[in-house]
């Protein structure tokens, strides 16, 4: 573990370039997946076929996305710029459908109830449906964060630095701390982020939040009496 | 237009589709880890979703260790492993990668199969005298089959993608082509590598879609009023953990 | 329901998160360090000095680096760029300005056909087949060409000297090396053609020499700067029919910068001996140093910090 002590200003830097790089894709692709989602919740004949777009991107190999991006866009391929535009596809493929399936399971009557109290349209989803697809949305964004951090490192193949360097470089050089530091730091910032979007959930959502043993303990003893409420 | 029109001519060269770095060589070693993995990876985390969906135990815990499974880069722990192990055990270390890979999925489809089996048909069966064994093997897994299939569908192209990596270290598959296209700037081949996982990748998909559709129980279909019930909605509920 | 505590803890997670990208964004290119002394540079521009994805060569690459913030540049570090196919046009387009690069290699990217040889006729013909806006300054005695490697129990069974002996064992043969040598000149092709032997080649990257020594595979496309050819008892077979053209470490620069730079980049290729190349990869490897402590070493040692 000697490497890893003498090099923890790299490891460091390395690190701060991720979460750069991943933060912006996870963060750009929720946003566009919000509009999008919408769409293919509330258009079912466009449903479909934004579903199997969004899918098929996602069956393309990291690696083949990365080359040929900027071809499409004309930026350098070894610029940080593809390989978050990349990383941002890929966000999206998975939050889209998680909008929309969350939207999808917000109960139909509260939606009327909604719009019989007087919410439009507008109002009524940013309001009442987009909150109450919340919980099915963050489980998406975690899975998205994750797996965006995760990807990430596949940017150093195509000349992208961040974590992966640690990978090529240890395994060119042998040294086994170094590769492993890699893997580490990824996982570690990946949980990270997981525990922050937690936190944020519960925050924002504190009626999605299920309640400690110790509350279901109390409300049962309240519920048989044992107990006054508080 | 003229990269993929570049792509398809690098395909229809007769060269490609011989040899031992032809495609059809390529396209074996490429199902070949897949499916190993994903058997390795369903023979581990089936039992134990299984045994989480019965019980209702262990969700959190088996909740976090696959979220921390998800966040471990397949690149650099198959780069780690192969230095741990040797350049002899390669093979070794790309199945392991990608069996953890898998995982997550798989566990997932396994145990919301089971939570979405509704309690009264449980109650229902214990009410007739079934043993424990019985409401599982007669019961929880038929209606869980469904999840399961779409848990596997998710890890298998997770896992069709992941192995294109596999080249890095030497083991062929159809990810040699994008590799060593990447190392010669050539496009053609690289876009004709991508093509060839991603139609392999919708390939399998379709094959996992009208399976799903297959292993559900003809009664259960038969009772089936709408086809967007809970479970069409929820096929994506294996590749995302529910929030806690 | 908000109460204080859950409204701190989310505070405290979005301060946290706000600090770390805001941090993130402040940073650069881990591998670049801060102008030495904020020295003006002369003429002005940032020098940019790129890498391969290849420890060796970024190890040269940070000595440049150096070297030229010594000398009072502002010095943009961007390394681990790939494969010469990958960065080559970066350099046309003038992105990047220094490249440490190999000449032989070199010269057959830009003109495959070339007859050139040895060093020296290989460093004129690489001048006259560069474009008109790069140009090439002095070329180190150091090299770190391709080479056909075998271990040395295998020269001894078969009595291997020469690339030629390959032709006389009676086993097929694989070769290992990276994915792209199946397309180089003095790949398997080039392997038939010239001496008349024939392999199977097995793409094993990075893993080369493990590869090598495992026995998966027979000979291997090695460089002739790695110090596990010492380490592991391997033997570089000789190249009588010039397969491989001599390849010095050689500067590739954008011809316009290349008077400015000269001098500082002249100095470090007149002490990179052969020798001195493979002492700072058995410092990478063996002693595990990190390049910008292996360039200041080298530069101090040979009086050029």
């Amino acid at each position: 573990m000697d490497w890893v002590l003498d090099n923890l200003d790299l490891i460091g830097e390395l690190t701060l370039i991720h979460l750069r790089q991943s933060i912006l894709a996870i963060v750009i692709g929720f946003v566009l997946s919000v509009p999008l989602g919408w769409v293919a919740f509330r258009f079912r004949l466009l449903r479909s076929g934004i579903i199997t777009v969004v899918g098929l991107l996602y069956t393309i190999p990291s690696l083949a996305l990365l080359m040929i991006l900027p071809t499409i866009f004309g930026y350098s391929a070894i610029s940080e710029i593809n390989l978050i535009v990349a990383l941002t596809i890929y966000a999206l493929a998975i939050m889209v459908r998680s909008v929309s399936d969350g939207l999808q399971s917000v109960d139909s009557g509260v939606r009327q109830a909604s719009t019989a109290v007087g919410f439009g349209g507008a109002r009524r989803f940013w309001a009442v449906e987009f909150p109450l697809a919340g919980p099915v949305i963050l489980a998406g964004l975690r899975v998205t964060a994750v797996s965006t951090i995760s990807l990430a490192t596949v940017g150093i193949l195509i000349g992208v630095t961040n974590l992966g360097y640690l990978f090529t470089n240890g395994l060119q050089r042998r040294i086994i701390p170094e590769v492993l530091a890699g893997v580490v730091a990824v996982v570690v910032i990946a949980l990270l982020i997981d525990y922050l979007l937690v936190l944020t959930g519960r925050a924002l959502m504190p009626w999605s939040r299920q309640p400690s043993r110790r509350e279901r303990r109390r409300a049962r003893r309240v519920l048989a009496g044992a107990e006054a409420p508080a | 237009m003229n990269l993929i029109i570049n792509a398809f001519v690098w395909l229809a060269n007769p060269e490609r589709w011989s040899g031992p770095t032809g495609i059809p060589v390529a396209l074996a070693q490429h199902l070949g880890f897949t499916f190993l993995s994903v058997l390795i990876a369903a023979v581990v985390a089936v039992p134990v979703g299984w045994a989480i969906g019965h019980t209702g135990r262990g969700r959190e815990l088996a909740v976090a260790v696959s979220g921390a499974a998800r966040a471990i880069p397949s690149f650099g722990l198959l780069v780690l492993l192969v230095l741990l192990l040797g350049v002899l055990q390669t093979g070794l270390a790309a199945v392991v990668t990608f069996v953890l890979l898998g995982i997550p999925s798989i566990l997932a489809g396994a145990y919301t199969g089971f939570e979405a089996v509704d309690r009264r048909i449980i109650d229902a069966g214990r009410a007739m005298g079934m043993t424990e064994w019985q409401i599982l093997w007669r019961i929880e897994v038929p209606l869980g089959l469904p999840l399961l299939v779409s848990g596997l569908r998710a890890a298998t192209l997770q896992i069709v993608a992941t192995v294109t990596i596999a080249a890095y270290v030497g083991l062929g598959g159809l990810g040699q082509y994008i590799i060593q296209g990447i190392n010669l700037n050539r496009f053609d081949q690289v876009l004709a590598g991508a093509i060839l996982v991603a139609a392999l990748a919708l390939l399998l998909d379709a094959v996992f879609a009208v399976l799903e559709r297959l292993v559900v129980p003809r009664g259960v279909r038969a009772g089936r009023v709408s086809s967007s019930g809970p479970t069409g909605r929820r096929s994506h509920a294996a590749a995302a953990p529910a929030s806690s | 329901m908000f109460t204080a505590s859950k409204r701190f803890a989310f505070g405290a997670a979005l301060a946290t998160s706000a600090a770390l990208v805001l941090a993130a964004c402040g940073s650069s290119d881990p591998l670049a360090e801060d102008p030495a002394d904020g020295g003006t540079a002369e003429g002005g521009d940032t020098i940019v000095v790129g890498s391969q994805a290849y420890y060796s060569n970024e190890i040269i690459a940070e000595i440049y680096a150096q070297a030229l913030e010594g000398a009072g540049f502002d010095v943009e570090r961007q390394f681990n760029i790939g494969q010469r196919d990958a960065y080559m046009p970066e350099i046309e387009s003038g992105n990047i300005t220094v490249f440490p690069e190999y000449s032989g290699n070199l010269l057959q990217y830009f003109d495959p056909e070339t007859e050139a040889r040895t060093a020296d006729d290989v460093y004129a013909a690489l001048e006259e087949a560069l474009p008109e806006n790069l140009a090439v300054l002095d070329q180190a005695e150091a090299s770190d060409q391709d080479s056909y490697t075998v271990t040395a129990e295998f020269a001894e069974e078969n009595g291997l000297t020469s690339i030629g002996d390959l032709a006389g064992v009676s086993d097929a043969l694989t070769l290992g090396g990276p994915p792209e040598l199946a397309e180089r000149p003095y790949g398997p092709d080039g392997l038939a053609e010239t001496y008349g032997v024939e392999v199977t080649f097995s793409p094993t990257g990075d893993t080369t020499v493990e590869s090598l020594v495992a026995g998966q595979v027979d000979v291997a496309n090695v460089f002739t700067a790695d110090p596990r050819i010492q380490t592991q008892d391997l033997v570089v077979l000789e190249d009588p029919e010039g397969l491989f053209l001599a390849s010095n470490v050689v500067p590739v620069v954008s011809a316009d910068v290349a008077d400015e730079i000269a001098e500082t980049i002249d100095a470090v290729s007149a002490a990179l001996t052969a020798d001195a190349l493979v002492a700072l990869n058995v410092q990478s490897t063996e002693d595990q140093m990190s390049p910008e402590d292996i360039a200041t070493q080298f530069l101090s040692e040979n009086g050029l910090a």
